[in-house]
């Protein structure tokens, strides 16, 4: 099973994710446990899937649009983006969307291709779970976090920009980094 | 010169430190190469037709004496003791040892460089006016716009990983010098009636296959709003542009399928949300920006002593040279000043180690210790006194870089072409040598006046070739190496993309169809001052056409393309 890191720490792994069954239909829905469903399956077997038992957590591949989900965020224990290949990017698009745009706090998790060298950015994106893919080590992913120790740009991770908190510093004292 | 700070430094520290893992987990096998390829792409290492080649950032352009040394020292000690200046303000090494590469970065930070994002799909090296700070047209001075996007842009988390490259350009001067119509993303910086500085918003202009002149979708854009405005546009592109086709795949192709106006919405909507947020930008980092370059400290200069204007009258080979290779300055006194990487026989923007360390000194004793490195692959010293420059001739001519022909039709812009890239479908080192050759007459090349000319081997287009007032392309004819020629373009604010003029001709007949098209136009120009480019404007490309391929010339018209001009 792949290795799962959340919060910066390898982490046990609840959740089952449910993939499309092979000619692309919907898959099969267990009826107990924590299941991460595709969007396609969420917005189709919506009243089905809320009344099983067990959690329940979504994933976006990176073609769709996270502004349909909506409300229904409030309803998922995870929320969950395909990376298909590491250099499609528009999962780091659709993770700031999630998080900065429609509110999403819990559960942020990066699937699919997805290796050491792209956490930094996945992380400043928003994602905190990463499920690495088969034959990723766990070590050295996990030192990726700390590739850099300073960004320009506003984040997910620090909203404000460099040049925001280099002034803050200035202005009262404070360490900014 | 923007010196880095603290912050600034380590960023590029760790991003050596990191890519030096990267590369042992390559060279150990635990990183596939395509796992790495992206990831080397980024660090500006390309795997070429012969070696890597790695691609060095210049920043905007601008080079200390002290980087340039570094630039020496990496030629001297990792490569072939040259260096190749792109039209893209950057700096290839053509034969570094993979192994090496992290050592070459490590030695660039210690000199305030790096190869961050020169390749790859990313937001790539900025590029501006190559008189940038010193032209009299200039409005908005483009230096500090430049290094804000430059950080704004390093280590970007969300657009690493884009459709394709993307390449952004700042102008600040009335005469467009930056080619901003044919970036993914043009600014014009400008002022409105109050005198606050705002940038006139370009996108989805660009070359290669698809040439385009960009569209504007915002007429005036408050300086306070760049960053947040940037990030909209290129999240719009980032998940809408086409990522089925690599060669649809340029932020050009997305905004011509949309239609302008839909894209300019789309990326509104998009702002809306980020406009006043966290990124946008206020003046103290505009002051803390300002304060950490170095300007050069201008004195007040007398009149230009009686040496320089009797050299002037007495020695043609200066005058022709300062004509050709000297530019206004906006301060009194002071000149911009051109040293040409165009000797004939010398591969266009080629250095050799010993030049730039040449060129290092040149510039500390008569340039404030800095330069310039121009898209048409020239190095530019932008701070002499004018009383300065017959010494400098002299000198700069003893090192074989003042040759008067800035503008003139053997300033060749080529691509490295098939000599170097893996990419090319033919040469273009030795027809742009050939053409030099021909044209090798320095009177002539004076009567013809301002020529552009340029050649890329292969529809990536490199060099530019659909902006020359001559473009010449690498095609692949059967498997032979044969070159289309276009005439009608041009850069700057009448930028237009030039028209192909029939069916591609063998490299030994390049430059006798050259010849042709400039016997029409001297010809055919009604006075000294009309140009090539505007006899062809004004009496179009047909009377070309004919005098290359005779009038009984009856193939069908050669349109193996047209030429999108949105
Ligand atoms: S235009 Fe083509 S041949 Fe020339 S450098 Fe670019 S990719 Fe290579």
């Amino acid at each position: 099973m792949a290795n799962l890191i959340k919060n910066r720490r390898p982490a046990a792994d609840p959740w089952q994710l449910l993939e499309p069954a092979a000619d692309g239909g919907q898959p099969v829905i267990p009826p107990h446990g924590d299941i991460i469903v595709p969007l396609v399956t969420w917005l189709e077997q919506r009243d089905t899937l809320l009344s099983r038992s067990g959690r329940l957590g979504v994933w976006l591949d990176s073609d769709e649009e996270p502004a349909l989900l909506g409300d229904d965020l409030r309803l998922f224990g995870v929320v969950a983006v395909n990376f298909s290949q590491f250099t499609d990017g528009r999962g780091y698009s659709i993770a700031r969307l999630l998080r900065e745009r429609y509110g999403w706090r819990g559960e942020l998790r990066a699937i699919g291709d997805v290796q050491r060298d792209q956490l930094f950015y996945l992380a400043r994106c928003g994602f905190d779970a990463f499920a690495l893919r088969e034959g990723e080590d766990l070590q050295s992913a996990l030192s990726a976090f700390g590739d850099f120790s300073e960004a320009y740009q506003a984040s997910v991770e620090r909203a404000q920009p460099l040049f925001r908190r280099r002034i803050l510093a200035s202005s009262d004292g404070m360490e900014w980094s | 010169m923007y010196v880095y700070d603290e912050i600034d430094q380590r960023i590029v520290e760790q991003r050596v430190t990191q890519f030096r893992d990267q590369t042992r987990r390559f060279l150990a096998g635990v990183l596939s190469e395509d796992d790495f390829r992206p990831l080397r792409l980024q660090n500006g290492l390309y795997i070429q037709r012969y070696a890597p080649m790695l691609r060095v950032a210049i920043p905007y352009g601008l080079l200390s004496s002290r980087q340039l040394r570094a630039l020496a020292h990496i030629a001297r000690t990792w490569d072939k003791d040259y260096g190749h200046f792109s039209t893209r303000q950057n700096i290839q090494f053509n034969w570094p040892r993979l192994e090496d590469v992290p050592d070459i970065l490590a030695h660039l930070a210690t000199v305030q460089m790096h190869a961050i994002q020169t390749s790859g799909n990313c937001i790539r090296n900025t590029t501006t006016d190559h008189f940038a700070g010193t032209a009299p047209d200039e409005i908005v001075d483009p230096l500090v716009w430049c290094e804000l996007i430059r950080q704004w842009s390093t280590c970007h988390p969300e657009f690493a990983y884009l459709p394709r490259k993307f390449k952004i350009a700042v102008s600040g001067a009335e005469h467009d010098r930056a080619a901003v119509q044919v970036h993914d993303i043009g600014l014009q910086a400008r002022r409105d009636e109050k005198g606050e500085i705002g940038f006139r918003v370009l996108a989805g202009g660009g070359l290669g296959r698809t040439p385009i002149i960009g569209a504007v979708i915002r007429e005036f854009l408050p300086w306070q709003h760049l960053l947040t405005y940037l990030d909209a546009i290129l999240r719009v592109y980032n998940r809408y542009g086409r990522r089925d086709n690599k060669y649809r795949a340029r932020i050009k192709i997305l905004v011509k399928e949309l239609t302008p106006e839909v894209f300019r919405r789309k990326v509104e909507e998009e702002w809306i949300h980020l406009k006043d947020g966290p990124a946008t930008l206020i003046p103290e980092e505009i002051q803390r920006i300002e304060r950490r370059f170095i300007r050069p400290q201008y004195r007040k200069l007398d009149l230009p002593e009686a040496g320089y204007t009797l050299a002037l009258v007495r020695d043609n080979g200066f005058a022709n040279w300062v004509r050709r290779n000297v530019h206004p300055h906006k301060v009194a006194g002071y000149a911009a000043v051109t040293l040409s990487l165009k000797k004939t026989g010398v591969a266009p923007g080629d250095a050799s180690a010993a030049q730039m360390d040449a060129v290092a000194d040149l510039a500390d004793r008569y340039s404030f210790g800095e330069l310039r490195v121009s898209h048409e692959q020239n190095l530019i010293l932008s701070d002499v006194r004018q009383n300065d420059l017959l010494a400098l001739w002299q000198e700069a001519k003893a090192l074989g870089l003042a040759t008067p022909n800035i503008g003139l039709i053997t300033n060749i812009i080529a691509c490295p072409g098939g000599d170097f890239c893996s990419l090319a479908n033919a040469k273009s080192i030795p027809v742009a040598e050939a053409i030099q050759r021909r044209f090798d007459d320095l009177d002539y090349q004076h009567d013809i006046g301002e020529l552009d000319l340029n050649i890329s081997g292969c529809m990536n287009s490199c060099g530019h070739h659909h902006i020359g007032h001559i473009g010449i392309l690498g095609v692949d004819k059967q498997g032979q190496e044969y070159y289309q020629i276009s005439i009608g373009g041009a850069q700057g604010n009448e930028a237009s993309l030039g028209k192909v003029l029939g069916p591609s001709v063998s490299q030994a007949e390049v430059p006798d169809v050259i010849e042709k098209l400039i016997e029409l136009y001297l010809a055919r120009r009604d006075s000294e001052a009309e140009r090539f480019i505007d006899v062809v404007r004004r009496i179009g490309v047909e009377p070309f056409k004919e005098c290359v391929y005779g009038k009984s010339h009856q193939e069908p018209a050669p349109r193996s393309r047209s030429l999108a001009a949105a």
